[in-house]
């Protein structure tokens, strides 16, 4: 087994489990919200990018970003009527709500597109390769991880430089004395969750280009997410994107000592973390 | 016509009746302290006027606009900040991010910008990146009062701000209050602290178990008056 081309591959997997997990990472951060149907939605965005490229024959990034927008007005929508009435001090609600959405997309992608497997083609950069000396990596990989870091110092950035961003941390605290503040948590979650679907959309275009997808695919992508968001630790994107990173590494090298073991690798990489940090590795928000 | 005032103001908390129609009026550029005992109804008065308990829209007069039924992030953005009981400040934001939330849903012309804050509680300025609460009780106390001043607001509502302090670090508070009254808030203080209470106020109101029981100026008021206003008087 050549040791660094696994690692290497792992990491950069690592950045698109970072990417399914940095819009949950954020919306559990700001409302203590666990939206059960995450996964499901980033199967969504997979497909609305795929009807974008076969109906207009864009290329996928194009295509990426004319979803993008649609997509933040869906989660805009979903946050003002659906979800924004079911968050309070119960955690019950949310999760039903968000199992029964879960249900319903899965349901309603099958209807509309068949349970066939599909994939999003992205022309000559599928197989593209870069020689690094002692690794060759794929062009994709290689987008798809800096595409995660992109995000990532993007939301930071959001978060701690702009007034929108002291309003999603002020109403992650305290959501009763932001209103003193004259903020309205329930616009604040709104957008939270609107920007959520945008890095959606771009882990959905990295997904459907990387390997096969189809309607029932969802819930999988979900526990990867929620595992990279809990080793990260609440509140750290950049913890995110290490917990993606972990559990790639963990599955890369699971794999290459026998096929069968990388799925399992991961998960027993999250429980061993958690055994040594359960808060996380580096947990910032307060609970 | 009074700047602010209530009407027969009742607020619950569930079955629980904590206001029975009180009326109150603060003047612009006054000062008005409300005192008395634990569970008089003083910190509920306060929430009543800034849109955290709900009441009948006639019920709080502002400006000559019934805002008895407005939410407290529109009652905010009308021009009337609270400091709230416990400081409450965001324990995410530094001092100066929980300065600046302060103004950032309200753009109003006025004195108080970060740096006349930090030129009022000096101490802020070398504090400004710690975390809002790293900063000791009469200090938060300071971010708090800094932050609801940052809106420039009409009228300030401060509740229990001597609550948990020593008493220097009380006067050192009180200190700024006459630059913040020449910088035109008209206020309303909530204070167990009766001293302090008498001393920035132009006009005191006692209140005991959900009503108002006694009203005037300062000087006007014997301790006598107070103390069976406060307790209640003996049978």
């Amino acid at each position: 087994m050549n040791w660094l081309d696994t690692i290497v591959q792992g990491i950069l997997l690592g950045g698109l489990y970072a990417l399914f997990a940095a819009g949950l990472s954020l919306v559990f951060g700001i409302m203590r919200l666990v939206n059960l149907a995450h996964g499901d939605l980033i199967v969504l965005a997979a497909y609305l990018v795929l009807v974008l490229t076969s109906a207009l024959g864009l290329n996928p990034f194009l295509a990426a970003l004319i979803a993008a927008p649609i997509m933040f007005g869906a989660g805009w929508v979903l946050q003002r009527v659906v979800l924004n009435r079911v968050l309070g001090a119960d955690i019950l609600p949310p999760l039903l709500v968000t199992f029964g959405l879960s249900v319903v997309i899965q349901n309603a992608l099958q209807q509309g597109f068949s349970a066939d497997s599909r994939r999003i083609g992205a022309g000559a950069l599928e197989t593209a390769s870069v020689d690094l000396g002692p690794v060759t990596v794929g062009v994709m990989p290689v987008l798809t991880f800096a595409s995660a870091v992109a995000v990532i110092l993007a939301l930071n950035a959001l978060f701690y430089r702009t007034a929108l961003g002291r309003a999603f941390r002020a109403t992650s605290d305290d959501p009763a004395t932001a209103r003193l503040m004259g903020i309205r948590p329930q616009a604040v979650f709104a957008q939270a969750t609107g920007i959520a679907m945008i890095v959606v959309t771009i882990a959905a275009l990295y997904l459907g280009t990387r390997a096969n997808f189809d309607p029932s695919i969802g819930p999988a992508r979900l526990i990867y997410a929620f595992e990279a968001v809990i080793i990260g630790g609440l509140g750290s994107l950049w913890g995110t994107l290490a917990g993606g990173v972990i559990i790639g590494v963990a599955q890369t090298l699971g794999a290459a000592v026998n096929p069968e073991w990388q799925i399992l690798s991961g998960h027993v990489a999250f429980l061993l973390v958690l055994l040594v940090r359960p808060r996380g590795l580096f947990p910032r928000a307060y609970d | 016509m009074p700047l602010l005032s209530t009407h027969a103001l009742t607020a619950r908390y569930g079955d629980f009746q904590a206001l029975f129609g009180v009326d109150i009026a603060l003047e612009a550029g006054q000062t008005l302290a409300i005192i008395g005992a634990n569970g008089a109804g003083k910190t509920t008065l306060l929430r009543a006027i800034a849109g955290v308990l709900a009441s009948d829209p006639g019920m709080v007069m502002f400006d000559g606009r019934a805002i008895g039924a407005l939410t407290a992030d529109q009652v905010m953005v009308q021009g009337i900040a609270m400091v709230p009981e416990g400081r409450r400040l965001f324990p995410s934001l530094s001092v100066e991010e929980n300065l600046l939330i302060g103004g950032q849903m309200r753009r109003s012309a006025g004195p108080w910008t970060l740096q006349t804050v930090y030129e009022l509680f000096p101490i802020l300025r070398e504090k400004c990146r710690a975390p809002g609460t790293a900063l000791s009780g009469g200090q938060q106390q300071m971010v708090a009062i800094g932050r609801a001043l940052m809106s420039n607001p009409r009228v300030l509502l401060c509740d229990e701000i001597s609550l948990g302090l020593a008493p220097v670090v009380i006067r050192d508070i009180y200190a700024a209050f006459p630059r913040i009254q020449a910088g035109g808030a008209s206020v309303i203080v909530v204070e167990q602290d009766i001293g302090q209470a008498l001393q920035v106020a132009s006009r005191v109101y006692c209140m005991m178990e959900g009503r108002v029981t006694l009203s005037g100026a300062p000087d006007g008021l014997t301790r006598e008056a107070i103390h069976a206003a406060y307790f209640g008087a003996m049978a």
